[in-house]
């Protein structure tokens, strides 16, 4: 699975967007300019320190009165150097301005709107569609066509977070009572990771979340689907486990469309089974990690608003047939 | 008081005989320290309270570097169980909170106090008993933090608390409080030290150390005064909105969004402050390396006028950089591409600094490597890394890539470690000597200086990578698959490093006081008025007030260089002089040691305390900081005549006169 | 200019009697354990925290009146009162469980006003557990199942809270939301009485 090695999903010197592409260059622009002048600068440095000096440097204890010949030198040599550090600054920071403009800048096409709310620890995700009843909610796992433009809208429930996926874009803050923006065109298909960028509390380390770019086709495809209700039972395993799911505490805070579990304190359901993660992108979505994260999943993100859930070992089992099923 | 008779930059020269042995009596009764503990309670030396300053600072570098050790072994492997997620977010607001504000101000502030008034060439600061006071309160804002960690109420919301994280609906308990009074306290010592620093530089300067004379050490100590004196009140008033936010009966809602306050005020009046307290610890490094570079090249400094205006320039723009904190937020970016410009022209004069430094080194004698030398070497091959990384962060859009991530982490430490951190540790080694009359061992500091050089290095640097890489800060763990694992490692292991580095410095420093070789005056030979004084130097600092004729008064002393004549030495006296030409203009009466610098602290720490729990602590401190303020200014009763006679002002024929020593 | 001068860095503080020393120390020692210890348990935060169990709340009394001799019960001591993170959960839950879609924001409207001094069903931390849990006539629902244990005291914590019966140093603070209320750290204490009037 990829879980398995996720160190090129989340790189900022890998960008799979023309926004993240302008940026990584604007990185290596500076990178390489810094190399060259900690190299310039160490040289001196060395050369200060252990130039030879002459039998006559060393007469006088103290020089209270330098030769100005080699005072001037010194002093043309310094203003040379300025002078080439601050041409430097000024193209560096006319590079600055013009890749802050090309990062920004929002296209005539249409883009697609997606507005993402920060909760504490975990990202919902609302596909805004012009026709409403075919707009969805989801969570933890972003979908995007390939080569579209995206537009998305950030806030936060609670306390400030920060959106950030290295692949697609630079970060923004999730801040409440404001709405912050991202726009970024991704061109690479693949799976990316992100991470809560700004410090939210006890698992601020675990807030991650993953984005998959598909094909427009294999986008449409997932679009149409998570605009329908949750798939119904299939068999009677699965009934019993919707009634655990209706009967215990999962009720309160999950959604599961078309069933009475209409609750939004905690991430919708209604296709768990078709991510590929849980647990705001910790875990792999499989049913050993989902028996684990629903019996307690304390342990595994301490301080995470879950609760931990007693149930009998056969409730556990068509729980867990019917939140596979969930596709 | 100024008459006409005061003619500024005309001194009357007369040749006298001088009764060094009496004078000495004199002084050495009149300054002197009662023994015992009440005495070391009262005292208003300002070398005592600078040492004790240091001393306690130092301490609370070993505790945040404890943290720091916490932290590093937490994050050596991924998804370690060493440190829960509550410990650990206690752990580096902790961390960082001991290190910004009970350790690296607080240790530069205490350079200045020591040693601005021994440059200047004054026997005291300007106002002794404040000085006091400033240090009682800083004790007790470390103290109060302290105790909070011990009792599971250390701040966790990060050394910067961000609201609504930090607010009243999400922090619940007394944490944050803590770490807003804390913050109080450690502001109020700020505050007094800046205001003594600047009053004592500008004001009490031997005669002749015009302003275009004085050590690069003091204008540095100078313009950290200022800044300190403008950027405090930010954060004081930040914290106090925080703290009424969440006080019993008060609930302010500044921070609110839902009832007309802003989270982003808070980010606003936070970096105001913020950025300008880097500065403010940076800036004093930048004076030691002046010092260190100066005595080391053994020649005058190249570019003192363009050094004196670098640092004031970055005083000046330093003020201008706070949003570049902010590029992630939701503010105009038209707006923030101001603050991109001004965060990248800053490095114009930090390169300035650098390369008149080099020009000294380059063009001074023969280098001896000493260990204070070793320290400014490795400040500037360090400082020039953070700075380039800080060019980096300064750029909007490449910030919002590694905003918030372990690439800003390595930064700040390459800055702030390399920056302020190693001149620290050269002033250490350089100024030891004159604090203990005992030189440091060599080799251990060799020991001590690369293990920490490569401690540091390998501890930080493999940070860039990280954060390139996508690893957010304030993360207590993280997945094995990010990869993140082996850069860790390596990174916990240089911190090991780094820990035996300042562990070679506890023992030189221990074996030194005792077995050191003994230093006398100025072993560097250095060209600043401290090394014309005793290792360590007598309470009233000098015999006789110097003279000046240059920038580099001792290593211009001539048999024939006049000093300062006929200030009282039964009552403790020092010389007021121009700000700008420092030609003399009156004499000043210091005060003797006083139990009122306490007394106010503690009713300063009943009002502060008290306030995280009721807002009654108010008026109730206020009612104590009035009775402790009545008795610091309780008037001494004395004669008319005598106190007439004190406050005559210069200077010829009344009794002070500079003499020609003999 | 050349004077050699020392003084001591630390004068040496007289040394104090053994036992006025030894007082201190331990005075000292103990302040400071009584603040540890009430910070202790106003602080901590327990993620996997046994509560005061269901069972606690088992044969909790709605009145005093007995026949015979009262029968002395002890009282169940719910812990988080005094834990200020238990509180914020417990005002969290609170909105979130919608207990706020009948009771408001504690001024009550279609359910009963819970920051007065009335009490329809008991005022105990065990009265008000088997009123979460059980649910009562006249529209308050049972969560038995639905909200787990552990919750349920949180919110008993909460509630209590409401009308001032909770220590200021724990009880939580204003909210981020528009400000129904005065927070009920600042409440003043109500002292609760048992009111038979059910709308």
């Amino acid at each position: 699975m990829f879980f398995q090695d996720l160190s090129g999903a989340h790189s900022s010197v890998e960008p799979a967007t023309p926004q993240a592409g302008r940026i990584a260059n604007l990185w290596w622009v500076m990178f390489y300019v810094s190399v060259a002048v900690l190299a310039l600068v160490t040289a001196a440095l060395i050369y200060a320190v252990f130039r030879r000096r002459s039998a006559r440097e060393q007469t006088a204890p103290v020089d209270l009165s330098p030769n100005t010949n080699r005072e001037r030198k010194a002093t043309r040599a310094a203003a040379v150097a300025l002078a080439v550090t601050i041409a430097i600054l000024f193209v560096l920071l006319g590079l600055s301005f013009t890749t802050g403009r090309a990062v920004s800048f929002l296209s005539n096409e249409s883009p697609l709107e997606i507005k993402a709310v920060g909760h504490r620890w975990w990202w919902e995700f609302q596909y805004v569609d012009p026709v409403p009843s075919r707009g969805f909610i989801t969570a933890n796992e972003l979908r995007l066509p390939q080569g579209r433009q995206i537009v998305l809208t950030l806030t936060s429930n609670d306390v400030i977070h920060s959106f950030w996926a290295p692949n697609l874009m630079g970060k923004k803050d999730l801040i409440p009572g404001q709405e912050s923006r991202l726009i970024f065109r991704p061109e690479k298909q693949g799976v990316f990771r992100g991470q809560c960028a700004e410090f939210c509390g006890f698992q601020h380390a675990q807030m991650g979340f993953l984005v998959l770019v598909e094909s427009d086709g294999d986008f449409s495809d997932w679009y149409n689907h998570e605009s329908q209700q949750a798939v119904q039972p299939s068999n009677d395993s699965e009934k019993r486990g919707r009634q655990v799911f209706l009967s215990s505490t999962c009720v309160m805070c999950h959604t599961i469309g078309g069933t009475p579990a209409n609750s939004n304190i905690g991430p919708p359901l209604t296709h768990l089974a078709s991510r590929t993660s849980i647990a705001a992108a910790t875990l792999t979505n499989s049913r050993e990690n989902l028996a684990k994260w629903v019996t307690d999943s304390q342990k595994i993100k301490p301080g995470n608003r879950m609760p931990p859930n007693v149930l009998g070992p056969e409730n556990l089992d068509d729980l867990l047939n019917y939140l596979t099923s969930l596709k | 008081m100024i008459n006409e008779r005061s003619k500024p930059g005309k001194a009357h020269i007369e040749t006298a005989t001088l009764d060094v042995e009496r004078d000495r009596a004199e002084l050495e009764r009149s300054w002197e320290t009662r023994p015992g503990f009440i005495g070391w309670l009262t005292t208003t030396n300002h070398k005592s309270i600078a040492i004790r300053y240091i001393v306690t600072a130092f301490i609370f570098f070993l505790f945040g570097g404890i943290l720091a050790a916490l932290m590093r072994i937490q994050l050596a492997r991924p998804r370690s169980e060493f440190l829960g997620p509550d410990a650990y977010d206690q752990v580096f607001t902790v961390h960082g909170s001991t290190m910004m504000f009970l350790f690296a101000v607080p240790i530069m502030t205490a350079l200045g106090l020591y040693f601005v008034p021994l440059m200047v060439g004054t026997r005291n600061v300007a106002f002794p008993k404040l000085n006091a006071f400033g240090y009682y309160v800083y004790l007790t804002g470390g103290i109060l933090l302290y105790l909070g960690l011990l009792s599971n109420t250390g701040p966790d919301t990060g050394w910067f608390s961000y609201v609504p994280l930090s607010g009243p609906d999400f922090a619940p308990g007394k944490r944050v409080d803590i770490w807003a009074q804390m913050i109080t306290f450690t502001e109020i010592a700020a505050l007094v030290a800046a205001v003594e620093i600047i009053v004592t530089a500008f004001k009490m300067r031997a005669p002749g150390m015009s302003l275009n004379r004085i050590p690069l050490f003091v204008w540095a100590m100078v313009v950290t005064a200022f800044m300190i004196i403008f950027a405090m009140p930010a954060i004081m008033l930040a914290s106090s909105m925080l703290a009424t936010d969440r006080l019993t009966g008060v609930s302010t809602h500044f921070f609110n969004p839902a009832e007309g306050g802003d989270a982003l005020l808070w980010q606003h009046l936070f970096w105001f402050f913020g950025h300008p307290e880097v500065y403010i610890i940076f800036i004093p490094g930048t004076g030691i390396v002046s010092t260190l570079i100066v005595t080391f090249a053994r020649r005058i400094a190249f570019g003192y006028t363009a050094l004196v205006l670098s640092l004031i320039s970055t005083g000046f723009i330093g003020f201008g950089l706070w949003v570049h904190h902010m590029f992630a937020t939701p503010l105009p970016q038209l707006g923030q591409s101001f603050f991109t410009g001004a965060s990248i022209m800053i490095a114009i004069p930090s390169g300035v600094q650098i390369f008149c430094w080099i020009a000294t080194l380059w063009l001074g004698k023969r280098l001896e490597l000493k260990t204070p030398l070793l320290f400014v070497l490795g400040f500037v091959f360090t400082f020039v890394i953070g700075g380039l990384t800080g060019v980096m962060l300064g750029s909007a859009p490449l910030d919002l890539q590694v905003h918030d991530t372990f690439f800003v982490v390595a930064h700040l430490h390459y800055v702030l470690i390399g920056g302020a951190i190693f001149p620290l540790f050269g002033a250490l080694y350089y100024w030891f000597p004159k604090w203990t009359g005992r030189l440091m061992n060599e080799r251990l500091g060799k020991l001590n200086f690369w293990l920490m050089l490569i401690g540091f290095h390998l501890t930080f640097f493999p940070m860039h990578q990280l954060g390139i890489q996508g690893m957010p800060r304030r993360v207590y763990t993280y997945l094995p698959e990010t990869g993140w694992g082996a850069l860790n490692l390596l990174a916990s292991i240089g911190a090991a490093v780094l820990t035996a580095g300042v562990i070679a410095f506890l023992i030189n420093v221990f074996w030194s006081r005792r077995h050191g070789a003994p230093a006398g005056d100025n072993p560097w030979n250095s060209d600043t008025l401290e090394w014309a004084t005793s290792s360590p130097p007598p309470s009233y600092n000098f015999l006789y007030i110097p003279t000046v004729r240059n920038r580099y008064p001792v290593w211009t002393v001539e048999p024939d260089t006049p000093v300062v004549a006929g200030l009282r030495t039964d009552v403790r006296e020092a010389l007021v002089t121009h700000t700008i030409t420092a030609a003399p203009d009156h004499r000043y009466e210091l005060p003797n040691s006083s139990i009122w610098p306490l007394v106010l602290a503690a009713a300063t720490a009943v009002t502060f305390i008290g306030v995280i729990f009721t807002a009654w602590a108010i008026p109730i401190g206020a009612a104590l900081t009035f009775i402790a303020l009545v008795g610091w200014f309780w008037p001494n009763s004395e004669p008319a005549a005598l106190e007439a006679e004190r406050h005559r002002s210069l200077p010829t024929g009344d009794g002070l006169s500079l003499e020609q020593q003999t | 200019m050349t004077m050699r001068e020392g003084i001591l860095l630390f004068p040496r503080p007289a040394r104090r009697s053994p036992p006025a020393l030894r007082l201190r120390v331990v005075g000292m020692g103990a302040l400071a354990l009584l603040i540890f210890q009430a910070a202790c348990k106003r602080e901590e935060r327990g993620f996997r925290v046994q509560p005061p169990s269901a069972s606690a709340a088992e044969g909790s009394r709605m009145t005093d009146f007995q026949p015979g001799p009262r029968t002395p019960e002890s009282p169940v001591k719910n812990e988080y009162e005094d834990n200020a993170y238990a509180l914020s959960e417990g005002k969290r839950l609170f909105q979130e469980y919608n207990c706020s879609g009948c009771h408001f924001n504690g001024g009550g409207g279609i359910g009963p006003a819970l920051m007065d001094d009335e009490w329809l069903y008991g005022d105990k931390p065990e009265n008000i557990f088997e009123t979460i849990v059980e649910g009562r006539p006249n529209g308050m629902p049972s969560f038995r199942g639905k909200v787990p244990d552990y919750q349920v005291w949180q919110l008993v914590a909460y509630v209590r809270s409401l009308s001032g019966q909770v220590g200021s140093n724990a009880a939580p603070g204003r909210s981020d939301h528009m400000q129904t209320s005065s927070p009920e750290q600042s409440r003043p204490r109500e002292s609760p009485k048992l009111s038979g009037k059910p709308r």
